[in-house]
């Protein structure tokens, strides 16, 4: 039988170290929908959404109180809108209007956010999936709840210059036309290569081609709980602080299957993934950097970073694996900026630049995020900053992302504001030289080497 | 059998115990196996509990355990077991 201090131990990872649920995601196909008449169309999707999702947040709400373990946000993720709007869409607008009905359905099921304003074009553009990323800008400046993501490039396909180079733009006109509110608007777009299709963490979530028609995934997160574990075992050998790593890690993920489990059982809708993510927030004791201190540097950035974040993202996956029945999304640790205190303070100390980020994006589980940088930054060198995460991800098999403000007005110095689970950055410099003729040429940059496996 | 942890932390004071017991009994909710410890000056105690002839909804039986706890100034919490086994159990 369980005993006190068992019990004692889980108690204290959420009531002090902030311990939780970070989300459960309901993917929904919206294969089924699919009309060439825009009003129906646009009926069939509030439709399934909210008749899918109805019970996602009270389940929700029971399987925190049962447990007793916060879960922080309840989502939903829909097949990639370029994809489900190609018939009936004939024009940036008619996008629009799709994601105001995926941002009604959202506020009809009460969840925050729904992901899915989305195109895959690692290889080539439909006119569809054109339209929906010309349409970025306005659709996440005319709906509240709305992501977008934006699928440029795979290990086996190679990256779409043309559109990362359109993507540079895009952003800088999301930043534009959400001016008045420091270009928030920017956070709701992340740009991939090898995208997940089952990640459960916003504003990237979409619900891939290859899913069921509905589907339950689960991501968790603690890093106070590794930072609080690492603390017993300061100046010890690797080796024990791997193990120490491992097992927390181990126990976290068995809470995210445990919800994932039970929301599945409930909602009646199948089991996908837990992702076991190292997910900060700007609290106080839940950032990733604190983890980072623990393990030995004095600020994220400093030498030796990559490599303490290679370390602790591999432990958190090999302690996570045997924990879930089926691990995916994107898995590791999350470097957010904004999101998370102790990088803030990295940046701020002068000890964080984009350029380690780059690197540490390398090892860790996605890619440059939440990074605020001049608004004057251009869109070219918002595309080349992508085109460089890109190829890292094609080149080592692995997820990369690209999530930045070009917050209008602001400079080096200056601070953007997101407030919430979204906190707050300062603005980074980007380098200034250019590189408008390398993004400018046209076509794709074909796929690695490595990637010819048949 | 449907079992569950009620947790009691705080300031030690008398009759915590009883008025616990006096809640659960009235409840038909069985106590298993009970502990307690103190850990940095709290009184901590936990009860393994069944809950198989209770005929309240688990909500409101941790809703009524909490507002005894605000009444004596100790916090009690309720959670399914599952949540310590999946934890701490292979």
């Amino acid at each position: 039988m369980i005993n006190i201090s068992e019990v004692i131990e889980t108690n204290e990872m959420i009531a002090r170290e902030n311990l939780d649920v970070r989300t459960i995601t309901l993917g929904i196909s919206l294969l089924d929908c699919i009309s060439p008449d825009p009003e129906v169309l646009k009926k069939n999707i509030f439709n399934k959404i909210t008749e899918t999702a109805k019970d996602l947040k009270s389940v929700g709400a029971e399987i925190e109180l049962e447990y007793g373990i916060p879960i922080v946000n309840k989502r939903i993720s829909v097949t990639p809108m370029a994809l489900v709007g190609a018939a009936a869409a004939k024009s940036e607008d008619d996008f629009v209007e799709l994601a105001k009905v995926m941002d009604e359905a959202a506020k009809a099921v009460g969840v925050n956010l729904i992901g899915g304003y989305s195109a895959l074009v690692s290889k080539g553009m439909t006119k569809a999936d054109e339209m929906l990323i010309r349409s970025i800008p306005k659709a996440l400046t005319s709906t509240d709840r709305v992501c977008s993501s934006v699928n440029t490039g795979s290990t086996r396909c190679g990256i779409n210059m043309d559109a990362v180079s359109l993507l540079g733009q895009v952003i800088k006109d999301t930043a534009k036309a959400d001016e008045l509110h420091d270009s928030m608007a920017c956070m709701k777009l992340v740009v991939f290569c090898n995208a997940p299709d089952d990640n459960p963490f916003m504003a990237g979530a979409f619900h891939g081609v290859t899913e069921a028609d509905a589907v339950i995934n689960v991501g968790v997160s603690g890093p106070g709980v590794v930072k609080t574990a690492l603390e017993a075992v300061r100046g010890e050998s690797f080796e024990v602080l791997c193990e120490t790593i491992k097992k927390t890690a181990f126990k976290v993920t068995r809470v995210g299957q445990l919800v994932a489990r039970e929301a599945s059982k409930r909602l009646g809708i199948p089991f996908g993934i837990v992702d076991l993510s190292l997910a900060p927030t700007p609290a106080v004791g839940d950032s990733v950097a604190d983890i980072l201190c623990e393990i030995g540097l004095e600020h994220p950035g400093a030498p030796g970073t990559t490599a303490a974040l290679a370390l602790l993202n591999d432990q958190v996956k090999k302690g996570g694996v045997m924990a879930s029945s089926y691990v995916g999304g994107l898995s590791g640790a999350f470097i957010p900026v904004s999101e998370d205190r102790g990088m803030i303070e990295a940046v701020k100390a002068g000890a964080l630049t984009i350029e380690k980020l780059e690197a540490m994006t390398c090892v860790c589980s996605v890619g440059l995020d939440m990074i605020a940088v001049p608004g004057d930054t251009t869109a070219a060198s918002i595309s080349g900053i992508i085109a460089d995460e890109m190829a890292i991800g094609m080149v080592n098999q692995k997820t990369t992302a690209v999530r930045l403000i070009p917050a209008v007005g602001k400079k080096v110095g200056d601070t953007v504001e997101f407030g919430g689970l979204f906190g707050y950055a300062p603005i980074m410099p980007v380098n200034p030289f250019s590189c408008e003729a390398f993004v400018s040429r046209k076509g794709r940059i074909p796929a690695p080497i490595h990637s010819f496996k048949n | 059998m449907k079992k569950a942890v009620v947790t009691v932390v705080g300031k030690d004071t008398v009759g915590i115990i009883a008025k616990v017991c006096t809640y659960l009994a009235n409840n038909q909710i069985n106590i298993l196996d009970i502990s307690q410890t103190i850990v940095g000056g709290y009184f901590n105690m936990m009860m393994i509990v069944d809950m198989d002839r209770s005929e309240k909804p688990f909500k409101d039986t941790t809703h009524e355990l909490e507002q005894i706890g605000g009444e004596i100034g100790v916090v009690i919490n309720c959670q399914s077991e599952d949540i310590f086994n999946m934890m701490h159990r292979i």
